[in-house]
């Protein structure tokens, strides 16, 4: 785990500074997102791929279209960058993403609306599910 | 007849203008007069009628749709191949360059009786079978039918065995051999895993229909986009009303795509 106000204190590590996301907070807490993101998209992706359930709350296009980065040239940056948002965590802990293989990386030309706004009973039934899961 | 399928009521769906995109606005931009003549709150596609276009996002598919596609052969013109062209745009998929191994999500085939001479020109995509052979031959569960008829690749558990490219007998699958960039973020794709016309699954789940159908609407208006379960949906009108064909019917496989005038 990351311990961000630890790391702070301990000016001799160098901790990850991610961008902040576009819109005004992100779908659950920030520990939640630190410790379940991948476990919030893993459940989410057999939802819409096998049951065609395209809420957005938990979506990967979700996380990208609000956390995009702008580069140089003001316009998205995809993976090959350091600077894109899932890179400066998973550059820092080295655990290589997969996702972004088949998955496009920078929200698409007419996806430029903020991501949408969190839903607390989505996040909390995730929540029940994803902790039921760990016991 | 042709009429008739671009005059089905519009949808309140359809009216609010929020879910409009863009490439759909600039559609109906883009056609002639007839549109003028339209009786206001009228659209001019033939919409996915039942219950899965009113469906919300949180909802899971079910089995009383099952989506189809009916093909009029003779609406088809040798060389017109705008359905593929949209396929292509729709999905991210690159120009064919390498007939072989470029991914294909639909072919235009030209079919010939000798005995006759007589000459056909028709898109093959998927057929969405109720019993598809791809399904039953993957051995990871990667290649799978949706409760509403459409046959899907799960990319993320795909080991790209190709299997099933060599079990479907339509051809209808292509493999990703190379790494890809700038996919489409409703369609992803990847080396390593076998693909195929997902009939839009992005679209339908949207309330919209295929590209290819969208396509085709302003040039041959050959295809029609519907649910078969819905005695109601034009598609199931047409298939009780007229002589359709399944190809390859005596595999019994029962395709969600039919044919026309085949």
């Amino acid at each position: 785990m990351l311990g961000p106000a630890s790391a702070q204190e301990s000016a001799r590590v160098p901790i990850p500074e991610p961008a902040k996301g576009r819109g005004e907070a992100c779908v659950a807490d920030t520990e939640l997102m630190r410790r379940d993101h991948m476990n919030m998209l893993t459940h989410q992706r057999d939802d819409t791929v096998h049951d065609g359930i395209r809420t957005e709350t938990f979506s990967l296009k979700g996380c990208i279209d609000c956390h995009a980065v702008d580069g140089p040239d003001a316009r998205p940056v995809d993976i090959s960058s350091p600077q894109h948002f899932c890179r400066t965590c998973h550059d820092y802990a080295a655990v290589k993403v997969d996702c972004f293989q088949c998955h496009a990386s920078k929200p698409g030309e007419a996806d430029k609306t903020a991501a949408a706004a969190p839903h607390d009973a989505d996040v909390a039934a995730l929540s029940d599910y994803l902790e039921g899961q760990g016991q | 007849m042709s009429g008739e399928r671009e005059t089905a009521p519009g949808r309140a769906k359809d009216q609010a203008a929020e879910g409009v995109e863009d490439t759909r606005r600039g559609f109906l931009k883009g056609l002639t007069a007839a549109v003028v003549t339209l009786a206001p709150g009228v659209t001019l596609m033939a919409y996915p009628e039942g219950a899965a276009a009113a469906r919300a996002p949180s909802d899971a598919v079910t089995s009383k749709v099952r989506w189809g596609l009916l093909i009029d052969v003779s609406k088809c013109p040798d060389g017109c191949t705008d359905c593929v062209t949209a396929c292509n745009e729709e999905n991210g998929l690159g120009p064919v360059t390498r007939p072989r191994t470029d991914a294909q999500w639909i072919r235009k085939v030209t079919v010939r009786d000798p005995s006759t001479g007589l000459k056909r020109s028709f898109p093959v995509m998927c057929q969405h079978c109720a019993s598809p052979p791809c399904v039953d031959v993957c051995p990871t569960g990667a290649s799978f039918k949706r409760a509403d008829g459409i046959v899907l690749v799960d990319k993320h558990i795909c080991i790209g065995c190709r299997y099933c490219m060599m079990a479907c007998p339509y051809l209808a699958r292509s493999f990703v051999h190379e790494p890809l960039q700038d996919q489409k973020p409703y369609a992803p794709r990847g080396k390593g895993t076998v693909e195929s016309c997902t009939m839009c699954v992005h679209r339908v789940d949207d309330g919209r229909i295929p590209a290819c159908v969208e396509s085709c609407a302003s040039s041959g208006k050959a295809m029609v986009f519907g649910d078969l379960n819905d005695p109601d949906s034009e598609i199931s009108k047409i298939v009780r009303t007229y002589a359709t064909s399944q190809i390859r019917a005596d595999l019994g496989l029962d395709p969600g795509v039919r044919y026309q005038n085949l």
